[in-house]
């Protein structure tokens, strides 16, 4: 191997490998812990929908932060004290500015882009060029949009939802193969985020994406292809639970209906060919009301589609659906009975009054006493993503000012490859049913806890609070301990700055005996006195060389990894 | 090792590799570090580091008896009556706070070696950068990053955490009780350490449970992520089987209230059980007494004699159940604290921050007695006067690890950063003799020619398998692997030394082959 460096040797391998979610049937370890049913028999909180009217402190803010977005920044809990509850929310849930697409990261010394984009510039409204751009085209998709959740410039729900989206409408992009398709499919996404949940399917149904990716564009006339029309009902809209409900004619009926749609690889936009569309008319069962959909011809073949969508948006169960898989993604997995009554069924009303539209939902869920009990904190196991990007946010890890496209993108493909090893690469479900963690019962998030991914979280920790990553740009990319503790308006107190790092990286609090003993074994060296500590932190602010900062940064990483390897660190 | 297999033995640590940094070259094999781990391994030696937090009050623990008027001079108001101070067997010039009667005992036979007046130039007084210093093995304007302990075993299993635990090594290469991983333990690459946070944690590895939770869905989830935690832990079922093969039996161990005892009951437990692992990493904190060091009628009591008092016992009992489950041939224990107090006491009935102190070293093969004068007291002590010094800290590492460890001089200079003198703690710790332990006659033949001034031959026979012969000097010191181990054929065969740079004197070579194993002298001469 010569001189290479190891570091640089292994980065490389990962950033280029495809990592899918690690297998979990053969762990021993895994099966024996995880759910064998569903957790009946804990405190559960009965709270409902009524507007929560409790304190606003720290616990319920950081709570709020968690759940809405990617790890926690303490300037956003600074900010968030300054608001009410009904402030907070609502500035979450309203519109984020819409980022600027993804750039050429992949010109090199020895390769251009063929259609003459230049590094730094949009390739998204570039033409195809060759399957080599293409390629180098869809990592750059990915990898923009991990940028995206890193430095997303808002206080926004956005970046959450534009993933609980991607997971309720999973892709994956070796299949969608089009860079300019995965794009655009995305923005479909991330422009109705919050907006209206049938809008969303209609699109979607439509999109290019979807279309290859659900064979859509080789559904004919002669030759139904059902894949999206049962993917729609059972995974889009109605859910599988319901499937005895709807006949397996329907699935045909709703197949013929969609036929003839095709897509155009220089606008990325869908086609509606008539003459590959089935004219004839689609009778349904008794589940939708015996209706039929009159079939047309010529470009009025392409109103079927709507018309499908209206017949299947009738049934109470799609929004029944929609808010259980919400409920999952920001509460908690388990849903019984009383949690149906109370959260689930008004919800599902509220939807359907409000003609399906998405925002009010999470509102009201948001601002609910349900949400704010105790008893629904710190349940969530947080995904891969979370975990990552939450760290980059949490700890405020910036990268070199001055970096073209081609350097930044290389730490995302870094963090696209280790999301991949921790078994939640985006863009890459295991299949149209997205990541099983968010459905299949009874263990839902467990999943993302095995013994594979759980060393490798640690793992990830301590590389971050050691020696960094540089992922071939040559500058490492690491927590700077003392940057985050500087924020905080007391350091030089061990008592108030370890609550105050555990406020933001534990999901459930530990006891004070743990935390005293965490002080005295590392910011304390094993002292009882607190002040050792203090004058530590005080020297390293009057004079930061060599010696003081040393001594507070290998007693602060020392504290941060024991915090970040407790079981605690994976909840939210 | 083959970069594919290296990848295939450790996907999960395959992560923990690259983020650190080091060159792809530092894997090549080194035969010689590969025979040290080897050694290691089969010698089975165990080191037990146990740190006094705080800057343990030397003058109150070895009392120099030969300048006792200068000692109540300086501190009339914590002094230990001259008639209450633990006499010792061989000397009445140092004596030992009377509350530690276990030490005393331990020292009356032969278990123990004190060194006087450790330290280094220089001293600093912070107890941060002090126990850096000494963690690291550094100079006082010297920063390293890595602990001694750290680079020794970097040296001993290179690579590590790369394809380890493996079957030469299956086991933590350090464990440390408490959390927090020490930065003794500190290597180039990564921590070489394990911990084990409590007693608590030690029985939840040891049944398999975790601590309770509440029955909500937040504790629910917090549950299974512990199991799932501790059962992927890398080292946690060869814990469990140490642990299951050896329990506490000495009747010494303190009952309750002792920190050290609870944390040397399970080293204990863990080496008898038949963990590889070499060092253990144990601590016991409050010895920052600047106030209130004894009671104020009563200067045999108090803070620092309770403390003195949990050391004695712990080690004491530690020591007797190393007897009884037969590994006190290869254990031995030091102390140390990142630095020793003020002569004079102040009047808060306590010590400040000062410079040197003794250093204790116990093992069946210590050489039994004291290494160095008592430090030399003024006659008034001023409050800025302070000990000299007159053992630099690291002339131990050097006992330990040529003597206990048996690392080359070149290993031990690279891992200390610099050559410095072994201090005599050890006896011979080879025992080494003519000697052959096997059923046949005439495995290891004699050099020839004999003394040799240039090169000479040894013949030897191979009952098939692994062989190998080392070459000692007189103090057991390991000076050159003279035939590094390898597959020979049953039969007899030849080796040839080049005399090379070795000063002319007595050394011992050392053949072994399976259970065979035989000794014999030669002379080097100009």
């Amino acid at each position: 191997m010569g001189k290479v460096n190891r570091r640089e040797f292994f980065e490389e391998l990962i950033a280029t490998q495809v990592e899918t979610a690690p297998v979990v049937t053969d762990d021993i370890i895994y099966n024996k812990y995880a759910n064998k049913e569903l957790p009946r028999g804990l405190s559960k909180t009965t709270g409902t929908l009524t507007k929560y009217t409790g304190q606003w402190t720290d616990n319920e803010i950081i709570h709020l932060l968690r759940r809405t977005m990617f790890g926690v920044k303490y300037e956003d809990v600074l900010a968030l004290r300054g608001m009410t509850m009904e402030q907070a929310v609502d500035e979450l849930l309203s519109p984020q500015t819409i980022p600027s697409p993804p750039v050429n990261n992949y010109n090199t010394a020895t390769y251009n882009d063929p259609t003459g984009v230049p590094l730094d510039d949009t390739w998204v409204n570039a033409p195809y060029g060759d399957s080599t751009v293409n390629s180098y085209r869809l990592l750059s998709m990915t990898n923009w949009w991990i940028g995206n959740m890193v430095y997303q410039p808002q206080r926004r729900i956005t970046e959450k939802m534009v993933f609980f989206w991607h997971n309720h409408f999973a892709t994956e992009y070796p299949a969608v193969a089009f860079a300019h398709m995965t794009y655009r499919h995305h923005m479909i996404l991330r422009n109705n985020v919050l907006g209206n949940f049938k809008t969303l399917v209609t699109q979607v149904t439509k999109d290019p994406a979807m279309l290859r990716y659900l064979n859509g564009y080789l559904n004919t006339k002669t030759a139904p292809d059902e894949n999206y029309a049962r993917e729609l009902f059972e995974l889009f809209t109605l859910g599988k639970n319901y499937k005895p409900i709807y006949s397996e004619d329907d699935i045909k009926a709703a197949a013929r209906i969609l036929t003839g749609w095709r897509y155009n690889t220089s606008t990325w936009t869908s086609v509606f060919t008539a003459n590959l569309h089935d004219t004839s008319n689609k009778t349904f069962s008794s589940f939708f009301a015996n209706t039929t959909i009159t079939g047309k011809t010529g470009a009025a073949g392409a109103q079927e589609t709507d018309e499908l969508i209206d017949m299947i948006f009738t049934k109470q169960e799609v929004a029944k659906f929609i808010v259980r898989k919400l409920y999952r993604f920001f509460v908690y997995y388990d849903i019984d009975t009383t949690t149906e009554f109370n959260i689930i069924i008004p919800l599902a009303q509220m939807m359907m009054n409000t003609n399906w539209q998405i925002k009010p939902v999470l509102e009201t869920l948001l601002k609910s006493e349900h949400f704010y009990d105790m008893l629904s904190m710190d349940c969530v196991i947080r995904t891969p993503i979370d975990y990552v990007v939450g760290t980059f946010r949490t700890f405020d890890i910036q990268l070199p000012g001055g970096w073209r496209s081609d350097n930044e993108y290389k730490i995302y493909n870094y963090l696209r490859s280790y999301m991949g090893q921790l078994g939640c690469e985006p863009n890459l479900p295991p299949n149209v049913a997205g990541w099983p963690a968010f459905y299949q019962e009874p263990d839902y998030y467990q999943k993302w806890i095995n013994s594979t991914t759980m060393p490798r979280r640690m793992q990830f920790m301590d590389m971050m609070l050691g020696s960094g990553f540089s992922a071939g740009t040559g500058t490492a990319i690491k927590i700077d301990p003392m940057h985050l503790a500087k924020k905080f308006y007391s350091p030089g107190d061990p008592n108030l700055l370890i609550d105050f790092f555990c406020d933001l990286l534990l999901g459930i609090g530990i006891s004070s005996t743990m935390k005293t003993n965490f002080k005295v074994v590392t910011l304390l060296s094993g002292q009882t006195q607190d002040y050792y500590w203090t004058n530590a932190w005080s020297a390293y602010i009057a004079n930061p060389n060599t010696t003081n900062t040393n001594i507070v940064r290998t007693r602060l990483v020392s504290l941060l990894t024991e915090l970040t390897h407790l079981a605690e660190h994976n909840l939210c | 090792m083959k970069r594919r297999d290296f990848l295939k033995v450790s996907q999960a640590a395959t992560l923990a590799y690259f983020i650190n940094g080091t060159p792809v070259s530092a894997y090549a094999r080194n035969p010689l570090l590969e025979l040290l781990a080897k050694q290691t391994a089969a010698n089975g030696r165990v080191l037990v580091m146990i740190q006094l937090n705080g800057g343990n009050d030397g003058l109150n623990t070895v009392i120099p008896l030969d300048q006792y008027s200068q000692l109540s001079n300086a501190r009339s108001n914590i002094l230990i009556p001259q008639n209450k101070v633990l006499a010792l067997a061989n000397t009445n010039l140092t004596g030992l706070h009377p509350a530690m009667t276990g030490i005393r005992d331990m020292y009356d036979n032969g278990l123990v070696n004190i060194i006087q007046g450790v330290g280094y130039p220089d001293p600093n007084f912070s107890h941060f950068r002090a126990t850096d210093i000494w963690m690291s093995g550094s100079d006082e304007n010297q920063y390293i990053n890595t602990g001694w302990l750290g680079r020794h075993l970097d040296e001993e299993f290179p690579g590590y955490p790369a394809g380890f635990p493996n079957t030469n090594m299956p086991d933590p290469l350090a464990i440390q009780i408490g959390s927090g991983i020490s930065n003794l333990l500190q290597g180039e690459n990564a921590n070489l350490g394990m911990a084990i946070a409590s007693l608590n944690s030690f029985y939840n590895i040891v049944n398999g449970t975790v601590d309770p939770a509440p029955n909500t869905p937040a504790g629910h989830e917090l549950t299974f992520i512990r199991y799932i935690k501790q059962q992927t832990e890398t080292y946690t079922k060869v814990i469990q089987t140490a642990a299951g093969m050896a329990q506490n039996v000495s009747t010494k161990w303190p009952t309750t209230g002792n920190r050290l005892a609870d944390q040397l009951k399970i080293v204990s437990r863990l080496i008898a059980g038949g963990l590889k692992t070499p060092i253990y990493v144990v601590s016991i904190g409050g010895f920052d007494t600047h106030s209130q060091q004894t009671d104020s009628t009563d200067t045999t009591v108090g803070n620092h004699a309770n403390l003195l008092q949990d050391i004695s016992e712990a080690v004491d009992a530690f020591f007797d159940e190393a007897k009884i489950h037969k590994y006190e041939d290869r254990v031995a224990a030091m102390t140390f604290s990142e630095f020793g107090r003020r002569i004079k006491s102040n009047a808060s009935g306590g010590t400040d921050h000062g410079t040197t102190a003794p250093v204790f070293v116990f093992s069946k093969y210590v050489n039994p007695g004291i290494i160095g004068v008592n430090p030399p007291l003024p006659a008034n002590a001023a409050v800025g006067d302070n000990l000299p010094l007159l053992n630099d800290y690291r002339t131990i590492y050097s006992a330990v690890l040529a003597d206990w460890f048996q690392i080359d001089t070149q290993t031990m200079d690279k891992v200390l950063m610099k050559h410095y003198k072994v201090l005599p703690v050890f006896q011979k710790t080879n025992n080494l003799e003519e000697t052959t332990i096997s059923g046949r006659d005439e495995i290891l033949g004699q050099n020839y020619p004999n003394p040799f001034s240039r090169n000479t031959t040894i013949t030897f026979s191979s009952d098939g398998g692994m062989v190998g012969i080392q070459l000692f000097d007189v103090s057991g010191r390991l000076v050159k692997n003279i035939l590094p181990p390898k597959q020979m054929d049953k039969g007899k065969h030849q080796v040839t030394i080049e005399r090379g740079d070795l000063p002319p004197g007595q050394y011992f070579y050392r053949l072994s082959n399976g259970k065979n194993q035989s000794t014999k002298q030669l002379t080097v001469m100009d």
